[in-house]
């Protein structure tokens, strides 16, 4: 981009009152350093053409409206959303007659902004449907290799001093068909959609380990849920005493249906199926079950035939959501290019954007807490000028793990198993504004 | 003894003293934070309720069957989702067949994938059927796995399967995982 396309974008209304800021480009194709991200009346992709134009020059006369002339409605007990928004749906596949129950939601990454995800958005997976269960009747039993094997209501429970973090949640499949040889014709919510970041309250599973006495001899957890496939899943003692909780409630209220009510494991940073739902039994091992989701599947056959299994913590990983799949640029101009980034094992340090294909890349701005194994929201200026591009974000967390390229991702990884895809999303812009999925 | 020695033992006994006090505050403090609200319960209490089957073999119930008995339940109970054969209704229904050596992309089934037959009994005792799941007694589940099995020509069909015989049973992939629970 020469210094002559920008000129010609500040007499276009946009940047032209500020013309004292200089846009200082960063990286080929456009970027432009985060520190204009405030300084600069960004639209979002798509919303560029009111803004580059004059309200004179449209010959728009304000008036007061209708809604500012008559009583609005009352209160309500439980909140609805503005009926202008109620296109912003989960998409799920169609039910399937032979697998009740089974199946997935997935959230609407790009019409969502900042790191926590509504509950009524939040992605789902379920492998025998949602349980209707009654708390009063819900029971948590803890036993095997225990002093004392303990059963627990949820009134018992809701007594414990409890915790609040937040946390992304991500399913082991999220982005699996990026495996496959052909880029998928998607969009950042039906590639990317099986996560979602909550604040998430709960009691430490230590604490309730701890009251029923671990045995020494105990290596394993192993949970089981309430639904109809009573899905289960082995976690290390280890792991359990540390960060795992019994999530109680989701953004503060009640954990829904769809989320395991009365009560779920959360496994911060590690793979949505051992956050076992619904969670009615906890039994101590020195072994795993090795449960049907444990080998069957969930389970990641490398290219030399043998097969990790328990392979737990997400990968460092980031996706651009605005642009992003089957959206279209209207108008020439600066755009906010924004994503989410998360990591299993830590918490986002820098997040950078590629709008060439990965030749040159900008530091990305990270906002909001920067909490571990939470999903983290960035932001950069883009001068879109009617060329083709491809834009790429690239994560990197506390420990030093730099999310892959595809490429290396699926030279390393091979593609027999579709778990755990973490590498670097591209999302082509044509002249025409288009944005699609490409592998590049 | 000189002087310093006598202030360095004195130092010590202080110290000592202090991490007695703060060890003795520390347990009350932890007794203090025990809730105890979960109500004794034991094993036996849970025999109903624990379907956990390990490859240990801790878990299985009385009961036992044969192929030829699991055929009839299969073909009435299973087949719907995994076809007649066991060759299934799509990639995940397909229970049979595949070889994790194979040139080209394997197929993975219950006979060429899954390392353990307790998983078979596990699985199928919780989850299956589909639209019923836990309506078979534990005879049932033994019949209808040993089928499963004779339909990979991992057992004959008049072999009885039961919770001793099954821990005979070496399933063809047993050696192919690797445990990457510790992985950071």
């Amino acid at each position: 981009m020469s210094d002559k396309d920008l000129e010609k974008v500040a007499g276009n209304g946009l940047i032209n009152r500020r013309s004292d800021i200089d846009l200082e480009k960063v990286a080929g194709n456009g970027l432009i350093n985060r520190r204009h991200l405030l300084g600069l009346g960004l639209a979002g992709a798509g919303s560029l053409a009111s803004s580059s134009l004059l309200a004179a020059d449209a010959g728009l006369n304000l008036e007061i409206p209708g809604w500012s002339k008559q009583p609005g409605a009352n209160a309500n007990g439980y909140g609805t959303r503005s009926r202008f928004t109620e296109n912003i749906q989960r998409m799920s596949g169609a039910p399937n007659p032979l697998y009740p129950g089974g199946g997935a939601s997935r959230s609407p990454l790009h019409e969502l902004q900042g790191s926590i995800t509504p509950n009524s958005l939040h992605f789902e997976r379920h492998h025998a449907g949602i349980p209707d269960i009654d708390p009063a009747q819900h029971k948590l039993v803890i036993h095997g290799l225990v002093r004392q094997p303990l059963v627990f209501s949820y009134e018992d429970l809701l007594r414990y001093p409890m915790v609040s973090k937040i946390y992304f949640l991500e399913c082991s499949g999220n982005s699996g068909s990026l495996f496959g040889p052909n880029p998928a014709d998607g969009t950042a919510q039906s590639l990317h959609g099986l996560v979602s970041g909550a604040e998430w309250t709960g009691i430490p599973l230590s604490t309730l380990l701890d009251e029923a006495g671990v045995e020494p001899e105990a290596r394993w957890i192993n949970a089981v849920g309430a639904d109809a496939a009573s899905m289960g899943r082995s976690i290390p003692l280890n792991r359990a005493m540390d960060d795992v909780m019994l999530a109680l409630y989701q953004n503060g209220e009640p954990v829904r249906p769809a989320q395991g009510y009365p009560m779920r494991l959360f496994v911060p940073g590690c793979e949505g199926n051992i956050s076992v739902k619904w969670l009615t039994q906890i039994k101590l091992s020195t072994e795993p079950t090795h449960f049907r989701d444990e080998t069957s599947k969930y389970t990641d056959t490398r290219l030399d035939r043998k097969s990790l299994q328990f392979t737990f913590p997400m990968g460092t990983k980031s996706v651009i959501t605005s642009p992003s799949g089957k959206m279209k640029l209207e108008r020439q101009g600066v755009y906010q290019v924004t994503g989410i980034a998360w990591s299993g094992r830590g918490s986002i340090r820098r997040v950078e954007v590629s709008a060439d294909g990965g030749r040159s890349w900008a530091d990305a701005m990270i906002e909001s807490h920067q909490s571990e194994k939470a999903l983290a929201r960035f932001r950069i200026p883009w001068q879109w000028n009617g060329g083709s591009a491809v834009l790429q974000s690239r994560a990197t967390d506390s420990q030093g793990n730099v999310q892959p390229s595809r490429t290396s991702l699926v030279t390393e990884k091979g593609n027999i198993s579709t778990y755990h895809y973490h590498g670097i999303q591209s999302w082509a812009v044509n002249t025409a504004g288009d944005v699609a999925n490409v592998y590049a | 003894m000189s002087m310093p020695n006598i202030i360095e033992k004195r130092n010590k006994l202080v110290a000592l003293s202090l991490a007695i006090i703060a060890l003795i505050s520390f347990s009350s403090m932890m007794q203090a934070q025990t809730i105890g609200l979960g109500t004794p319960i034991s094993e036996s209490q849970l025999q109903g309720f624990d379907l956990i089957a390990p490859p240990n073999g801790s878990g299985y119930p009385d009961g036992s069957g044969t192929a030829v008995q699991g055929k009839v339940i299969f073909d009435r109970r299973c087949a719907a989702c995994h076809a007649m054969d066991g060759s299934g209704t799509s990639g995940n229904t397909r229970l049979v067949g595949g070889n994790m050596q194979s040139a080209e992309r394997p197929i993975r089934t219950v006979g060429s994938y899954w390392p353990h037959a307790s998983t078979l009994f596990d699985y199928v005792r919780r989850a299956m059927p589909a639209d019923a799941p836990k309506s078979l007694s534990g005879s049932e589940v033994y019949q209808v796995i040993a089928y499963v099995l004779f339909l990979n020509g991992i057992v004959d069909d008049s072999m009885v399967l039961n919770k001793d015989s099954i821990m005979d049973i070496d399933m063809p992939n047993k050696d192919g995982f690797i445990d990457s629970s510790q992985a950071l």
